[in-house]
């Protein structure tokens, strides 16, 4: 009813409104992984459906995949540090940590973006078959996710700029935290189940 | 593009509809601008983020759209009420099934119960409103502008025509080119949206703002019904949501996920749209069960027989809902053992469904019934129910199935449980729950007599529907041959009389608002158990002063033995409110413009539109807004004036 304050919990924590944001944000990430499961089980059924276009293994090649993986897994440390500088109550040092997680993700989505173009030139695009659709929509849909993260670190690193370190923000990136984390999780699905199954099946 | 390539043209019918919506509209702007209400409407309804407000304007839209596919319904009745008629052409015979189905699932269905939800779940539960106030509003806005968008086509452009179940091929711009099928998706993706954040806002309400006292299992029944049938929304909506994108992406940008050709695979589309859509119809049907376990247990005048087993039943039945999709089409080839699976999972719903059944019964077992209206309404439904039940069981039967798939015993089928079960549960909760809401009760007598017209239209409409289907009359048939009218004749009878009934509940809601009593007392029926009859009747804004201490899931019955309100003076203390915003409905509303742009595949258009949503996330983003208090004082004076008659 009226707001609480917890003491001796981190900063996100300390207010009821901080609580149920991050509860609820977790839930959501449910209903992301729900999302995320039907892509892949619409990948899987739609495998080897390759029409006239070519096979995933002629096309797909291991460098430019692991550059990417250890970008996005460096980003989520990254990622990790600026909330640990944030409990240390260290606003300049979570400020550089989420700018450091920005740049590799935003060079992430750059690599995407000339993957996907490398492919097109090579004559695999969306509507060449039911099975490069899906790969197309499964792995676009996580750089879409990537670069809405983008968009949104972007604000609240203002944000912090504008209020510094409060329960209001410190809230906020923590959130954004677990979304940046959650999107690491998912492309590890996708570099095992779609870019390493594809290069030898 | 041709204006007349823009607008239906050519139906006589479609241009009643366009003459119905400008009068319609006109005559709302008229009133508005003449009564200087527009200021009204915007301060006090469109910016409003308070659940009891949100909760009223969900039921208004949910009458609205049961209004429009009702007369979908009338005019379906009309053609098949005698053999080869010619009242509408087999086109638009298919458009109008698909809009009656849709409509009446998405935007009559979902709405109301989630419009019942938002007023009464906070209020069971001593919360002061949602957890996330604004997302709520964002919900309820979305839905709107969802349901809008999909009730323009048939004037705008041509309605959806694949059937609700929107199969592909059939649906894919091969075999449906135009802007019709994209209504479909993008209405039900922009209203899909809103429930699925309404469902996150829910379970964060009930698992965490709770009165004192109040463990999981001291719940009232309709909130657990709530919190299982939220878990549901978040693990269906996005298949959904990823059902509708890939659809759309296949006609707009020309994939191939479900098509013939590129050997895409259209079956995954019914995999894909039934392992929503049968998990959908139990986020229909739980809440309804929990509407009248209330009722039930409230008119009874006793505690709910069995109520853990209630809630183990809903949590089972929820588990179940996803594991059950393949029955929809057990006739697609899936092969005997899939098929055999399926048919036992499916048989295995009886069983909690059964056990519901079962206590509703011990409940009303010697006891004293109050005739309550809404009690008229839940006892009628546990028979009628019943039967939709058992039918449902032989449809479960996969070898059995072969024989009624698509016939008219299906339609009979999913007729008598969503009827009897959530239309239904909507008359009856919004009757128990509508003094609550407006002050004032409804009219005993005229509600009577909806209640006896609809309950007998109801079974006369659909009873021979089940004897059609047998004798071989197939769904979606836009014509009857002679063997099969008198059953038909019979049907169309009866849902004229459905629809007289529904006229009689809608015009019982006018005659009250001018003849009723107002300054009513909190527990309106003399027979509420539960928190939210323990309020004022209006419910102040910030709803309750003071909380009780929570004992059983009977709260309000322990207030009443221990002397307690939810006003203890001594207890006051100023509360939070949040601020009215209009973010929602402009963020809903360019949410609207960017899809209606999206369904004719105008890209660059659409594309402003997404930008303009995404400034408008950053606006919010960057609000800071932290809302106001309401201090003591105030509350004292609130609650003495409203608690005044209770007092004298």
């Amino acid at each position: 009813m009226s707001e609480n304050v917890h003491n001796n919990v981190p900063l996100e924590y300390s207010t009821d409104e901080g609580q149920n944001s991050i509860i609820g944000f977790w839930i959501f990430l449910a209903a992301e992984i729900s999302l995320f499961a039907t892509l892949f089980a619409t990948y899987a059924v739609l495998f080897s459906r390759t029409a006239d276009a070519m096979e995933p293994a002629e096309l797909f090649q291991p460098g430019i995949v692991l550059v990417m993986t250890v970008l996005l897994l460096t980003s989520s440390f990254t990622c990790g540090l600026a909330i640990h500088f944030m409990r240390q109550g260290s606003l300049k040092g979570t400020q550089i940590l989420l700018g450091i997680t920005l740049l590799l993700g935003m060079t992430f989505i750059g690599f995407e973006i000339y993957e996907f173009i490398h492919y097109v030139s090579e004559g695999v695009t969306l509507q060449s078959s039911a099975y490069w659709s899906a790969f197309y929509i499964l792995a676009g849909t996580h750089g879409i996710h990537v670069m809405v993260g983008i968009g949104w670190m972007i604000g609240i690193i203002i944000q912090l700029f504008q209020h510094g370190l409060t329960a209001f923000t410190a809230r906020k990136v923590f959130i954004v935290g677990l979304y940046w984390h959650f999107l690491d999780v998912i492309w590890i699905f996708i570099f095992t189940g779609v870019y390493l199954i594809g290069m030898v099946v | 593009m041709q204006l007349d390539e823009f607008f239906v043209t050519g139906e006589p019918l479609i241009y009643i509809g366009m003459a119905a919506i400008v009068l319609v509209s006109g005559t709302i702007l008229f009133v508005l601008t003449y009564f200087k209400k527009w200021k009204w409407l915007w301060a006090e309804w469109l910016t409003t983020v308070d659940h009891k407000k949100i909760g009223v304007m969900y039921i208004l839209l949910s009458l609205a759209m049961m209004f429009r596919a009702g007369v979908d319904a009338m005019m379906m009745r009309l053609q098949l009420a005698f053999p080869d008629m010619n009242f509408l052409n087999s086109q638009h015979y298919s458009e109008v099934f698909t809009t009656h189905g849709t409509i009446m699932i998405l935007f009559v269905a979902m709405p109301f119960l989630i419009g019942l939800m938002n007023y009464v779940v906070p209020l069971q539960i001593g919360a002061r409103d949602f957890a996330f106030p604004f997302v709520n509003a964002l919900s309820f806005w979305s839905t709107f502008f969802g349901a809008m968008l999909f009730n323009i086509s048939f004037v705008i452009g041509g309605a959806p025509d694949a059937g609700w179940t929107n199969y592909a091929p059939l649906a894919g711009s091969e075999l449906s080119p135009g802007p019709g099928i994209n209504y479909y998706l993008l209405g039900l993706q922009l209203s899909g949206i809103g429930t699925l954040a309404t469902g996150i806002n829910l379970m964060v309400t009930i698992l965490r703002m709770r009165a004192p006292g109040m463990s999981l299992f001291k719940m009232p029944i309709f909130t657990w019904s709530t919190l299982i049938t939220s878990f549901i929304i978040i693990f269906a909506f996005p298949i959904l949501t990823v059902a509708l994108a890939l659809m759309t992406i296949d006609r707009i940008f020309g994939s191939h996920i479900f098509t013939l050709t590129g050997e895409g695979l259209p079956m995954m589309w019914a995999n894909l749209f039934w392992m929503w859509g049968h998990p959908e119809v139990y986020i229909v049907i739980l809440p309804a069960f929990g509407i009248f376990s209330e009722i039930i247990s409230a008119f009874a005048q006793k505690q709910l027989f069995g109520y853990k087993t209630m809630v183990w039943a809903i949590i089972l039945i929820a588990g179940l809902s996803f594991v059950v999709w393949v029955h929809h089409f057990f006739t697609m080839g899936a092969g005997a053992f899939v098929n055999s699976i399926f048919s036992i999972t499916t048989m295995a719903i009886a069983i909690p469904t059964g056990v519901k059944i079962f206590n509703w019964l011990a409940t009303i077992y010697k006891s004293k019934i109050i005739f309550g209206t809404p009690m008229m309404w839940s006892l009628a439904f546990i028979p009628s129910f019943t039967i939709g039940g058992v039918t449902g069981v032989m449809l479960g039967m996969a070898a059995a199935d072969y024989q009624f798939h698509n016939s008219y015993f299906l339609v009979s089928h999913f007729h008598y449980v969503l009827i009897p079960g959530t239309i239904f549960a909507c008359f009856a909760g919004l009757i128990y729950w509508f003094p609550k809401m407006f002050g004032f009760q409804l009219n005993r007598k005229l509600n009577i007599w909806a209640f006896w017209l609809f309950l007998i239209g109801f079974h006369v409409t659909f009873f021979p529907q089940y004897f059609l289907g047998l004798d071989g009359m197939a769904r979606r048939l836009f014509t009857i041959g002679p063997e099969w009218f008198t059953l038909n004749f019979i049907s169309t009878a009866g849902a004229f009389v459905m629809g007289a009934g529904f006229a009689v509940f809608v015009y019982c809601i006018v005659y009250s608002y001018f003849k009723s009593t107002r300054d009513l007392p909190g527990d309106v029926w003399g027979v509420g158990r539960t928190l939210e009859w323990a309020t004022p009747t209006p419910v102040p804004k910030y709803n309750f002063a003071t909380l009780p201490d929570v004992k059983s899931h009977d709260a309000l019955i322990d207030m009443k033995e221990d002397g307690e309100t939810t006003f203890d003076e001594d207890k006051l203390e100023s509360i939070h409110m949040p601020n009215y915003t209009g973010q929602p409905f402009i963020m809903t509303a360019i949410m609207f413009f960017a899809s209606f742009f999206l369904v004719f595949e105008w890209i660059t258009l659409a594309s402003i539109g997404l930008i303009g949503i995404i400034v408008m996330m950053y606006v919010r983003s960057f609000d800071y807004d932290g809302g106001y208090h309401i201090g003591v004082d105030e509350i004292s004076k609130i609650e003495n004036s409203l608690r005044g008659h209770d007092n004298e």
